[in-house]
């Protein structure tokens, strides 16, 4: 079939076929990754497909603004993550990471209680992609909005 | 393209832009380096943590350009057969594993205090320490077979098909969710601020210019291998003659 080609056409053509089996072979296996490979669980999953209590997960999602609340006992944290469409409620007793606060990006180590809250043994803070110097520490959120619209641009 | 087909050709040009690139390199990194260490301010979240990011981020896209590398030189390899795109292939690996080791180490220093842990194995994690290993076989693999005096075909194969991690890297905080943050930098613009971008293009520049200038020595000094190789192949063949 290809004896019309020189040689180094025909290695061309084989290389870019092998290339495409390749290429095609690791998005089918990476889309079907896509629920497995992903290394927290969303609310809106949780409110989707509730976890039995008890399972182990992983739960990610921004802290909601205001919900930060510390138990009498002084180690308990709770407060509520969300990602805009479901909200679940979360108790953690230890020391949090200190870009822990509200608004930012959260992942929760552990699992749901029969109540629906969900009991951390472990919290990772998660940082956005925003990079910002401390001056703009002082500004109102929607100055910062706009701040982080013009470096956007 | 031919035209740098030529070994001496291309060892007169080798010769002429290796010190500059070294040095060039060494004096743009160091600068934007000290910059980024002393003159940029916090960041508002991270505090000083941010510093190791005109580190980390050049690290970890010399880590991928160098796979990218040894993948484009395989690919001209095997199709064209150009005598110097497997030693390009070869002379690449190593500075590319360094830059992968480093961007790992830097951004696991980074994520204890940021993100509370040294490691997790989420997506982006894991595909990059996947990359580092995929270099560590490419290494023993393309210098077991320059030592045996084989074709690097082989080698080749391994270079093409190892740079489908590549497009899995880059796209691991889009596809999955993770604990790395999704990209910055993207086609539409940047989240990260000009007091700090500035730094970080700058140092991404001088390394680049290092790693090209470890290339180019390198593929060097495998050429003057292969020629010291074949001076005493032929020393040995008119020995053996003189005596018959």
């Amino acid at each position: 079939m290809m004896s019309g080609l020189k040689p180094k056409h025909q290695r061309l053509v084989l290389v870019v076929v092998a290339l495409v089996a390749l290429v095609g072979a690791g998005l089918l296996a990476a889309l079907a990754l896509r629920d497995q490979a992903s290394y927290f669980y969303v609310p809106a999953d949780i409110a989707a497909d509730p976890p039995a209590p008890g399972q182990a997960i992983r739960l990610g999602g921004m802290v909601e603004n205001g919900s930060i609340t510390t138990a009498a006992d002084g180690v308990t944290v709770q407060f509520v993550v969300q990602d805009g469409q479901a909200r679940v409620p979360v108790s953690y007793s230890g020391i949090v990471p200190s870009l822990f606060v509200e608004g930012s990006g959260v992942v929760a180590e552990g699992s749901m209680n029969a109540n629906g809250v969900f009991i951390a043994d472990n919290l990772l803070a998660k940082h956005d992609e925003n990079y910002m110097p401390r001056e703009l520490e002082g500004m109102t959120s929607a100055e910062l909005r706009e701040e982080l619209q013009e470096t956007v641009e | 393209m031919h035209g740098f087909a030529n070994p001496a050709r291309f060892l007169k040009i080798a010769r002429w832009l290796t010190v500059p690139l070294l040095v060039g390199g060494l004096v743009v990194s160091t600068a934007a380096v000290l910059w980024g260490l002393t003159q940029v301010p916090p960041d508002r979240l991270m505090g000083d943590t941010v510093r190791i990011l005109f580190v980390h981020v050049p690290a970890a896209w010399l880590g991928m350009g160098g796979w990218s590398a040894i993948a484009i030189a395989s690919l001209v390899e095997l199709v064209w057969r150009h005598p110097l795109a497997a030693i390009a292939a070869r002379a690449a690996a190593v500075p590319g594993a360094v830059f992968t080791a480093i961007c790992l180490v830097t951004g696991s220093i980074w994520g204890r205090p940021t993100w509370g842990t040294w490691w997790v194995w989420d997506g982006r994690l894991t595909s990059m320490l996947v990359l580092l290993f995929l270099y560590f076989g490419y290494i023993a693999l393309s210098s077991s077979l320059a030592r045996e005096g084989q074709s690097s075909r082989i080698a080749a194969i391994f270079g093409l098909v190892g740079a489908i991690n590549i497009p899995i890297i880059n796209r691991s905080v889009v596809w999955w969710n993770s604990l790395h943050q999704p990209p910055s930098i993207t086609m539409g613009g940047s989240s990260i601020d000009p007091v700090f971008l500035w730094p970080l293009l700058i140092a991404t520049l001088g390394f680049s210019l290092l790693f090209g200038g470890v290339v180019l020595a390198r593929m060097r000094a495998i050429l003057a291998d292969i020629q010291a190789e074949a001076r005493l192949r032929r020393k040995a063949l008119q020995a053996e003659e003189a005596l018959a």
